[in-house]
């Protein structure tokens, strides 16, 4: 039965992967990104790959997200 | 930097823990799953949340700029630890032929090279995550 | 004209050649390639005696592969450096 839990997982990155291309306002594609890491990071682990599920959860979803919220408060946060 | 007393306590009593559980993720990296980069990613990502929450000059009272430089030359201390091998006659970065002890398998201290490089490479991408992050949002001076 | 028949004679000799390279190796992921025989099982039944290390993970990226390690620590000084250039570094 966990193929339901994984079938939601990948449905779920599917459409944040989708939102992150959509919408015009950088601040939340960003949110969106990372949530999408940390949900990428559940898949890792049901995967059985610890390792990178720890990168994802720590790179992806921690420092990436504030290195680019540091970067769009240097810029502008609509899209043009 | 943020005037929330709740997002300020949260931070303040979780940052202990974070940065505990990235040690561990270091230091048990030739054990369980992890290592220097996930442990020093977790490490990184909590001097951030401090910068964030309480400001840039507080986070840099923790971690000041001299010591993340010291920090940001540990791949030199990478290098060094593969000279061993060299020096013993066998190739660059060789562990246990070049006759570094590494332990019984599963004790802490094992693994040998693989253990000090694991904490060589912790302090390094804690630093780089550290560093990349003020250099992006420090205030521009005119 | 004819140097060009003469490239061209050369570029379909080295690509005859090449090609039957790759033809030579097994197709992706097949189960006997080398990488599947040889190597993988090396790895499993050997690391722990050959590093003392218990999370195969670490024993490999670390030992066998190390040397790709400290090229990964060296591309993040790169970045670290190469951000504190563009910004402007420590000005005080």
């Amino acid at each position: 039965m966990i193929w339901i839990l994984d079938l939601l997982l990948l449905l779920f990155l599917v459409v944040c992967a989708i939102e992150v291309m959509r919408t015009r306002d950088l601040l939340s594609a960003v949110i969106i990104f990372s949530s999408y890491s940390l949900v990428m990071a559940i898949v890792w682990q049901q995967l059985n790959a610890p390792d990178i599920a720890i990168t994802e959860a720590a790179v992806g979803a921690g420092i990436t997200t504030m290195l680019f919220v540091a970067a769009i408060s240097k810029t502008s946060r609509w899209e043009e | 930097m943020t005037e929330d007393i709740i997002v300020k306590t949260s931070a303040r009593l979780m940052t202990p823990f974070i940065q505990m559980f990235g040690l561990y993720v270091i230091f048990h990296g030739h054990l369980t799953p992890g290592g220097g980069f996930q442990g020093g990613a977790i490490i990184g990502a909590s001097m951030i949340l401090l910068a964030v929450v309480y400001g840039l000059e507080e986070g840099e009272k923790r971690l000041g700029h001299d010591a993340s430089t010291v920090l940001e030359s540990s791949t030199l201390f990478y290098a060094l630890i593969g000279l061993i091998g060299i020096a013993a006659g066998y190739s660059f970065l060789a562990n246990r032929v070049a006759g570094i002890p590494v332990g019984t398998p599963g004790a802490l201290f094992s693994g040998g090279a693989i253990f000090a490089i694991n904490i060589v490479v912790g302090l390094k991408v804690a630093s780089t995550g550290k560093t990349l992050f003020y250099a992006l949002s420090r205030e521009e001076r005119p | 004209m004819r140097r060009k028949m003469i490239g061209l004679t050369l570029l379909l000799l080295v690509g005859y050649v090449l090609a039957g390279l790759v033809m030579e190796m097994p197709p992706v992921g097949s189960p006997d390639a080398p990488a599947y025989t040889r190597t993988i099982p090396r790895y499993l039944s050997r690391s722990v005696e050959d590093t003392g290390a218990m999370n195969i993970v670490a024993s490999i990226i670390l030992d066998y592969r190390a040397y790709d390690t400290l090229g990964e620590a060296t591309v993040l000084f790169t970045a670290a450096l190469a951000i504190l250039a563009v910004t402007g570094g420590d000005e005080e």
